[in-house]
């Protein structure tokens, strides 16, 4: 098993992303298959992306074995208030500022819940929220 | 499994310093220096012919054709690109230049941009039946749907299934050369006049196809220099009216100019092959979901910018576009029969993998990422790989040492001094006792 460790910046909107784009090419340099690599680096950066928007950054861990990747995104912000609300399509609770730059289209945790395999959101109000996502290779 | 793969773009190893420049340039890492010399990996090569450009020795080069292709054939055609009439300081006169192509041993010349604008018709339809994935990826630069075989292998689907408008004006050229003269199809010889590398390779790699449909390629460089030397004796009154063009179809030679006419609202036009890979990496990551279509030039300038063109980029650009002005929107086309799609399938070439098993893989990577914490990341490229990272992939593949690390080794020199010196003092205590 290979293990990954991220830490996201939460003040920079233009390093997000830069977490999927390694795992991406390490998964390529594995040789799993492309399309497991493309709903794994998906989720990733929305997962990314929401860590920045909603709490500040967060840690990453990616875990790669052979039959499955399971990435675990970890925060400290304010928590998911009501987690059914959060999945639907097109609900955000981001900032009119953060949309004007394109992001909080209510999009995120549909789109994770989409391309992973397994999703499973563990939220406290005020404490944070850890989310782990399951991607099966075969 | 090696593929049977003819690459347009070499080393002439004399020229050759061994110094990093085209290490340092290279798009696709596909490069080493090894002994001194720069070696290209040929499964990581796109021919986007960037190294060329960069080259201070002038060691990387384009394989083309050379004149002597045309004795091969009865009738020989000129495939002229748009990029061509942009070459010239005389510009505003295509006739001109496009007559000076029958001194220099063409008989008869065809234009690209007619193939452009047929390409440009079908794609305005193709969008609408909204079928392929989005955003939909241009097919017309060959070095890019290379770079999508050996790294995007999820943007296969998102390529524009056309072929490029050089392989349809070929069709047409041929056919209209057969009608002329009633020569047998391959009695007649169609040349492509080439901007780039990359389209020297396609031609090549594709003898095999249905439907053959260039015979050779010339550098616009070398034909630059042959009509360079007979154009000035060429009098008005012999220049012949050969330019039935229309500007969409010359306009492709340019940024935006595909774009634009695909008639699409949210289209990304993007040049230079470094900026066409961050482009892909948002497609694949799903960031461009929004997008139409992507015109995506490996050459920065797009096609005027091609590594065997005469002229700086920029007053090639601001030639095409007079040469535009003068010029209708719609010209010539191509014969409806004659089909856009194309018939081959792209494959995913995957270069990238460390292994077939997953777990050797994995295990090699485990073992890249010990080594690379290590190297001092500053990616100078003294080793012979282009980065750190590069070099730490190398030695587990086999093909580098650690020591080839110019720090690594004085390391280790340091260490061995420390030894001697050590071994030195012991002996000396030893022999006073």
């Amino acid at each position: 098993m290979i293990e990954l460790h991220f830490d996201v910046d939460g003040n920079d909107f233009t390093l997000a992303g830069e977490c999927s784009s390694k795992v991406k090419k390490m998964l390529t340099q594995i040789g799993i298959a492309p399309a497991v690599i493309r709903k794994t680096a998906i989720a990733m950066y929305e997962g990314e992306i929401n860590m920045v928007i909603h709490a500040n950054g967060g840690k990453i861990d990616v875990m790669v074995e052979p039959e499955k990747i399971t990435v675990i995104l970890k925060d400290t912000g304010p928590g998911i208030k009501d987690i059914k609300k959060a999945m639907e399509e097109g609900f955000s609770t981001a900032t009119n500022q953060v949309r004007e730059l394109g992001f909080g289209a209510g999009m995120g945790l549909p789109n994770m819940e989409k391309y992973s395999d397994e999703m499973e959101i563990d939220t406290v109000l005020g404490e944070g929220t850890t989310v782990k996502m399951v991607f099966y290779c075969n | 499994m090696a593929e049977n793969y003819w690459h347009s773009v070499i080393l002439e190893k004399d020229f050759c310093k061994g110094c990093t420049t085209c290490l340092k340039h290279c798009p696709t890492q596909a490069i080493r220096i090894q002994n001194g010399k720069a070696k290209i990996l040929k499964e990581h090569c796109i021919d986007c012919g960037e190294c060329i450009r960069v080259c201070p020795y002038h060691a990387k080069k384009a394989v083309t054709d050379g004149f002597n292709i045309l004795d091969n054939y009865k009738y020989k055609v000129a495939l002229v690109p748009p990029s061509f009439c942009a070459q010239f300081s005389r510009t505003e006169n295509i006739d001109l230049m496009l007559t000076a192509l029958k001194y220099i041993g063409f008989d008869d010349v065809f234009e690209v941009a007619r193939g452009a604008q047929r390409v440009s018709e079908e794609t305005r339809k193709f969008v609408k039946e909204d079928e392929m994935p989005k955003p939909m990826i241009s097919s017309a630069c060959p070095a890019v749907v290379r770079l999508i075989a050996i790294r995007f292998p999820n943007l296969i689907s998102n390529i524009v299934p056309f072929r490029s408008p050089m392989e349809i004006s070929a069709v047409q050229a041929r056919r209209d050369a057969v009608k002329k003269t009633g020569l047998r199809p391959e009695e007649i010889g169609i040349i492509f006049l080439s901007p780039c590398a990359a389209k020297a390779t396609q031609i090549r790699n594709e003898v095999d196809s249905i439907e053959k449909c260039v015979d050779g390629v010339l550098s616009l460089k070398d034909t630059y220099l042959k009509m360079a030397q007979t154009i000035n004796k060429i009098n008005d009154s012999d220049i012949e009216r050969l330019s039935i063009s229309g500007s969409e179809g010359i306009m492709w030679a340019l940024p935006g100019g595909e774009a634009s006419a695909s008639d699409t609202v949210r289209h990304i036009s993007v040049d230079g092959i470094d900026n066409v890979i961050r482009i892909f990496e948002d497609i694949e990551d799903g960031k461009l979901d929004d997008i139409e279509y992507v015109e995506a030039l490996s050459c920065i300038g797009g096609c005027v910018g091609g590594p065997l063109a005469a002229e700086n980029c920029f007053v090639a650009e601001s030639r095409l576009k007079r040469v535009c002005e003068g010029v209708k929107n719609t010209g010539a086309g191509i014969d409806n029969d004659v089909d856009v799609f194309w018939d081959k399938k792209i494959d995913y070439k995957p270069v990238m993998n460390l292994d077939d098993d997953v777990l050797v893989a994995m295990q090699k990577l485990m073992k890249i990422e010990e080594i690379y914490e290590d190297l001092p990341k500053i990616d100078c490229g003294s080793c012979g790989s282009p980065s750190c990272r590069a070099l730490a992939e190398d030695i587990v593949r086999g093909y580098a040492n650690e020591t080839d690390c110019i720090f690594k080794l004085r390391e280790r020199i340091s260490d061995l001094v420390d030894k001697m010196t050590d071994l030195d003092k012991n002996h000396k205590m030893n022999s006073e006792e």
